[in-house]
């Protein structure tokens, strides 16, 4: 039913973009910030109620798919093609709107602390609101077209934060970067979302989920084409292998939006999309099996060179990159539920971390290596218990959210009927890895002797509260926040898996798959085993970096090659710009400017030029300068006009 | 009277006359002598057709010629001095600016 309200979800940061970039520099920066929060605080508190009446009405159906929508206009009109611009608010995407509003909402705020200092304020609030927009505009979109225009419009704003600082060439570099691989993702998905509208003639959701099942055949090759060209959009957005890359170097960007685009929202965006039409999924099991397989390697493969990073924002880049890839571990093997509930989880403690991996790198007047850091705890006391409280959750200890999400991820990989023991393996390997990492970075950074250098170690103190009271509530919410999935085995309600089922295809009765049996048993015994194993990371890296601190280099002197592999990044980047860069670039040099354009191109409008120039400086030879020539002329014309008229 | 026929050949003899002087001579004032004949052999033509059709109409034109042939040459003359003046000759050959 139409709700007209629901615009206003989408609306309300477009406009305060909008008045900060007409009036933002003669503004006060107080009127700014007030802005550009109040914009997010109001789509939020939109939000809300729309979640509100949408409960009420999914409450009536008993479990039936509700949703309010609000039609604003038909954008195309073109033969089969009817592209409206409309909003729906369904189970899936109020959870959806409702996360991005509210951690952007508590990032504004502390955006407020952490760029007063900056000169182009208003530039980086009003970049922030339109990015708030687009995103809202991806979760809330009803058809394709309309969700691409967010993508597309998340990518742009990324682009632009990622080089707010664009003085600086590195930088700049980085959100060139970002954008070109983002949009080589994005050429898969296009061609996916063309493939579709080509084979079942409608690129609205509703229909989608309506007419697939009986339009494709049940692993067939068309829907398995057009997920695996979905599933490379996502790959770009959400950095997957193999378009990762541009995640670390995007660490360029201001923290705060480090937080927001590349933890909680934009990257997410991928995992959203793979949920929305997971009807498609459903129905080719090759590509949920790629989408697994390529989740679980990523999430092991980042976690690994995590283990060695210095920079504090690039281990929780690679930390973001691994976490991601347990989303996608989860919806290949089919809990779509669970791969939504991490990504709330996620977005709360990764953004987290970043918001106080922003508080350190403020005190340390904007150095990040955490090699010069150390013993910070006493001075910055919220910063560094709000990042203890993360560091737990993303280990995966219980009772935080972090580990209900993680292990309904693990456990559906192990007995979901699309999972296998190999994948929980993986996982549950990259699991062990992450909390080691997280402890190393929080051992390195808060404990021990302060490493950092006379003026910096002058200078320490916590930041100010408008950047402090974000983290502890997201550290609040990082610890309560999974008790909404809390599963039936734990004698939960698992809530958020209920609210979610109309909309997933294997819930509601689109789909029937048997899933093997097992018994609560193995369930608990994976639990317990994922809890010791979490444990275990963080003891050894207690031992490695409090207890025993020469034990690394030591380590690293001794497997120079592997160190040098990870600490490299497995030299990605430079095997990239090998294969792929410097061909295209001597390509494009060599064939299409000097062959094409330059002898081709350039070659025939000069021929043009000079074939008429030829013809011209014969023709001028009439102009002779002889008056009597021209006087023959007219002669002759006479002569010609008299004898056509006498004969 | 003169029959019309030899009043015609006389008149284009001079027309000839006219337009080869024009094409062959070098000096401006000759060239405008020239023009002048040809001119005049126009003239030539319309009075004997006048005499031939018994109307007036052809001299009032002849009268007309005239006139005009006396304003073209006044402004002629007056281009051929400013000519002069700039380039102390009166040869058409080098008169040739105009040359692409």
């Amino acid at each position: 039913m139409q709700e007209s309200f629901l615009r206003w979800i989408v609306l309300f940061p477009l406009l305060g973009s909008g008045l900060i970039a007409a009036f933002g520099r003669k503004l006060p920066r107080a009127a700014v910030g007030i802005l550009a929060c109040g914009s997010v605080g109001a789509s939020f508190v939109t939000g809300l109620i729309g979640y509100h009446k949408l409960a009420v009405l999914a409450g009536h159906g008993h479990g039936k798919l509700a949703a309010l929508s609000d039609h604003l206009y038909t954008w195309i009109a073109l033969g089969k093609l009817e592209v409206g611009v409309s909003f729906i608010l369904d189970p899936l995407s109020s959870v959806m709107v409702l996360m991005v509003s509210g951690v952007s909402f508590l990032i504004h705020i502390y955006s407020i602390g952490y760029m007063a200092h900056d000169k182009s304020y208003w530039r980086y609030f009003s970049y922030l609101n339109l990015f708030v927009f687009f995103m809202l505009l991806l979760v809330t979109a009803d058809s394709l077209p309309l969700m691409f225009i967010g993508w597309e419009g998340v990518g742009l704003c990324s682009y632009l934060l990622i080089g707010f600082w664009f003085e600086d060439p590195e930088k700049a570099f980085a959100g060139k970067k970002a954008f070109i691989v983002n949009r080589i993702g994005d050429f898969g998905f296009l061609l996916g979302i063309i493939l579709l509208f080509w084979t079942l003639g409608t690129v609205d959701f509703g229909r989608i989920a309506e007419t697939a099942p009986g339009k494709f055949g049940m692993g067939g090759d068309m829907v398995t084409l057009i997920t695996l060209l979905l599933f490379v959009g996502a790959t770009g957005k959400s950095a997957q292998i193999p378009l990762y890359v541009w995640l670390p170097d995007a660490m360029a960007g201001p923290t705060p939006v480090s937080a927001l685009i590349h933890a909680a929202t934009m990257v997410t965006a991928g995992v959203y999309m793979i949920v929305r039409l997971n009807v498609l999924f459903l129905m080719a099991p090759v590509t949920m099996f790629v989408v697994a397989v390529v989740g679980v390697g990523t999430a092991i493969y980042a976690a690994s060179i995590g283990l060695v990073q210095n920079d504090i924002k690039k281990v929780l880049a690679y930390s973001t990159i691994s976490q991601l890839g347990y989303m996608f571990l989860a919806v290949g093997v089919g809990a779509f539920s669970a791969g939504i509930f991490h990504l709330v989880t996620h977005s709360f403690f990764k953004a987290l971390l970043f918001l106080c991996a922003g508080s350190v790198i403020h005190v340390m007047g904007g150095k990040q290596d955490i090699r010069e850091m150390g013993g910070l705890r006493a001075g910055m006391p919220i910063t560094y218990w709000t990042f203890f409280i993360a560091a737990l959750t993303i280990a995966g200890l219980p009772p935080l959210s972090g580990f209900f999400s993680k292990d309904e991820i693990l456990w559906q990989a192990f007995s979901s009927s699309q999972g296998s023991w190999v994948l929980w393996l993986v996982g549950f390997i990259a699991a062990g890895l992450t909390a080691f990492y997280m402890f190393r970075l929080l051992f390195l950074t808060f404990f021990g002797e302060c490493r950092a250098d006379e003026e910096t170690r002058v200078h320490l103190h916590e930041s100010p509260k408008v950047m402090t009271i974000p983290l502890a509530i997201l550290a609040v919410l990082s610890i309560f926040g999974g008790w909404w999935g809390v599963p039936e085995v734990l004698a939960g309600a698992n809530r958020l898996h209920h609210w979610l089922a109309p909309v997933l295809g294997n819930e509601n009765g689109t789909f029937q798959f048997d899933a093997p049996y097992y018994p609560h048993a193995v369930e608990y015994l994976l639990m317990t085993l994922s809890v010791a194993l979490a444990a275990g990371g963080i003891y050894v890296a207690w031992f490695f970096y409090i207890r025993k601190p020469d034990t690394t280099p030591r380590l690293a002197a001794r497997m120079k090659i592997c160190y040098q592999i990870l600490l490299n990044k497995y030299y990605i980047d430079e095997i990239y710009n090998i294969f792929i860069v410097q061909p295209i670039k001597l390509g494009s040099t060599y064939l299409l400017w000097k062959l094409f354009d330059e002898s081709l191109i350039d070659g025939l409008v000069n021929l043009t030029g000079r074939t008429v120039r030829g013809l011209g400086s014969i023709a001028a030879r009439i102009q002779t300068g002889y008056a009597q020539v021209y006087a023959i002329t007219f002669l002759l014309g006479v002569a010609l006009i008299l004898g056509s008229l006498l004969w | 009277m003169i029959a019309l026929n030899e009043l015609l050949i006389l008149s284009a003899a001079l027309f000839i006359l006219g337009v080869v002087g024009f094409i062959i001579r070098r000096n401006i004032l000759i060239m405008f002598m020239s023009i002048e004949l040809m001119l005049n052999a126009a003239g030539i033509v319309l009075v004997g057709f006048s005499n031939k059709l018994g109307r007036m109409d052809p001299q009032v034109f002849t009268v007309f010629v005239i006139a005009l042939a006396a304003a073209e040459a006044a402004v002629g003359l007056a281009i051929i001095i400013a000519l002069f003046r700039n380039r102390e000759s009166v040869n058409i050959d080098e008169m040739k600016l105009l040359k692409w």
